[in-house]
């Protein structure tokens, strides 16, 4: 793989009040791959993947974004903190998926898909209305545009919010372990629309327990434990053949 | 259990056939409570002191009904005035500045820790304090001059005061409804590219809504009574009106219970208003939504059409 990665982080070290959460993580994420992040709770996959869009702030290390810091500008070898307004604009290309989907409450399921487009990108609100349509078609929600999320299944809501963060065109998406919330029957449903939207070429990556998705959508796959990346590579590697003894005993538990 | 057996009933457990329990407590209450309505009624209408043609009579009086109009409108406005100024000092008290908030949080203080009547005195008397108000660049040049006696009429003192004071309380009602909201809805929001303000406007306080608009309705209720004090301070309001009948003729009670039917045809209203206000930011929080009362009568009167509910 050559060129830039679409995500590089190097040291990167995140603490909140006392407790570090974040002891230095070093990863790259190539252009059109998917990246798994794997790990038992609290090992802080989720918190780093706030990270990459700012939704919370890195106390250390360096970390960027399509060649760009994020959250700062670098100016010589002094870092400037970037505006809210610049952050935001940042944070609209890169599109994220939460594990209780966090849909609009007060919005219907097309609402919530135009609702960023046209106030985020100034879209015309007809031209916001036909993708958002074909947003939903695209995830099988065709006929569930005027109703609200109270009024949906996990797996449907689930599927709104993925095609609400595809509406923005995103370069790169994150998931939060987008399944987890989810009853059993449903997490096929969004699994297959993360497969199809993974074999358009979308720059993915996903925290989750799916380590049959793992297997067979990820180009690479991370193991983290306490705050660091405990073991790196192909799925065929760290699941088929751990080095690290830690991965093993993690896997020996969800598999 | 199969169909058939269902439908041939061999299977089926019988239905329960008990004596139900009685209780005699629920009678004895129930007769107590309309022994009391009776009587209270009965009393009401008998004794001839009440002068029901005199509140017949003067209900609709023109002086009456002016106060009425000062009333509605010293509560429409300094509701306006309360519920702007609770939305900004709530926004203000969530700021990470700590000096916005705690500007914010000392304006609350200051203003629930007196009582409205002196508030409302204390704008009344405002140009023994400041003989004359100007408007301009602080400790600057003024641009505007103005005699405070003559700009601070009884109205507007009655407006500032109840205004203001309802400010702080509205900011406390606003803010309950914004931290309401869970966090996820203003990640979603902000990971989508949104600003803070947008996020507040466009996310957090339609939803908040749901949780502001009860006790907001409380407070326009209160507001309607407490508005009566503003007769303290000569603003020809409702009890004003009825107070300066009854100097006259001395039909004091009979005043009072005009005054009392207006107040409750205004609260009753507001009940209304606040049960569809109540409806609309209610949509999205359950599947579906109740019937109306209207739409339920409809239902009733035309049971062949659909009335088109939800």
């Amino acid at each position: 793989m050559t060129g830039e990665p679409m995500v590089r982080a190097e040291g990167v070290r995140k603490s909140f009040g006392r407790l570090e959460v974040l002891k230095g993580i070093d990863l790259e994420v190539a252009p059109g791959d998917v990246m798994c992040l794997l790990g038992p709770s609290g090992s802080g996959k989720s918190t780093f993947l706030r990270c990459v869009n700012h939704l919370e702030k890195i106390n250390g290390g360096r970390l960027s974004v399509d060649g760009e810091l994020v959250g700062y500008r670098a100016a010589g070898d002094t870092l400037h903190e970037l505006r809210e307004g610049e952050i935001a604009r940042k944070r609209a290309e890169i599109g994220m998926v939460f594990q209780h989907f966090n849909l609009f409450a007060n919005m219907t399921a097309l609402e919530n898909v135009t609702c960023a487009p046209i106030r985020v990108k100034r879209l015309g609100r007809e031209a916001a209305r036909a993708r958002a349509r074909a947003m939903l078609a695209r995830v099988g929600l065709a006929d569930k545009l005027d109703d609200y999320p109270a009024q949906l299944s996990g797996g449907q809501q689930q599927r709104v919010a993925i095609a609400r963060a595809l509406a923005m065109e995103p370069k790169l998406m994150l998931f939060d372990e987008p399944t987890s919330a989810l009853d059993p029957e449903l997490v096929g449903d969004v699994l297959g629309a993360m497969k199809q939207l993974a074999s358009e070429g979308m720059t993915m990556m996903v925290v989750t327990h799916e380590i049959g998705f793992a297997r067979e959508v990820a180009d690479s796959v991370v193991f983290m434990d306490d705050g660091v990346v405990v073991e790196a590579g192909p799925p065929a590697e760290v699941l088929g053949n751990p080095r690290e003894e830690r991965t093993r005993a993690f896997l020996s538990k969800v598999l | 259990m199969s169909i058939e057996q269902d439908t041939a009933g061999a299977g089926r457990p019988e239905s329960i056939r008990a004596v139900p329990v009685r209780h005699p407590g629920r009678w004895i209450a129930a007769a107590i409570v309309v022994v009391i309505a009776v009587a209270i009624v009965h009393s009401i209408a008998s004794n001839p002191r009440f002068e029901w043609s005199v509140v017949g009579h003067y209900l609709f009086d023109e002086r009456v009904l002016e106060g009425l109009r000062v009333t509605i409108e010293l509560t429409v406005i300094a509701m306006a005035i309360g519920i702007v100024l609770g939305i900004l000092l709530a926004v203000m008290r969530l700021s990470p500045n700590p000096l916005v908030s705690g500007g914010s949080w000392l304006y609350i203080w200051f203003l629930r820790a007196t009582p409205v009547l002196v508030q409302l005195l204390f704008w009344y008397n405002i140009a023994a304090l400041y003989p004359k108000i100007d408007l301009g660049i602080p400790f600057g040049p003024a641009f505007i001059h103005a005699d405070a006696n003559s700009l601070i009429t009884p109205f507007t003192a009655a407006i500032l005061a109840l205004g203001l004071n309802e400010g702080a309380y509205m900011a406390e009602i606003v803010r309950a409804g914004i931290i309401s909201v869970p966090e996820g809805q203003s990640d979603a929001a902000r990971s989508l590219g949104m600003t803070r303000l947008q996020t507040m406007r466009l996310i957090v306080l339609p939803q908040a809504m749901r949780v502001i608009i009860p006790p907001t309705g409380n407070e326009t209720i209160s507001m309607l009574k407490t508005s009566s004090l503003a007769s303290v301070i000569v603003v020809g309001e409702l009890l004003y009106a009825a107070q300066n009948i009854y100097s006259v003729n001395f039909k004091t009670i009979q005043l009072l219970i005009v005054a009392s039917i207006w107040y409750m045809v205004c609260t009753s209203l507001l009940y209304v208003g606040q049960y569809y206000l109540e409806r609309y930011y209610g949509r999205g929080a359950a599947r579906e939504q109740e019937l109306t009362p209207l739409q339920r009568l409809r239902l009733i009167a035309l049971p062949s059409r659909d009335a088109g509910a939800r």
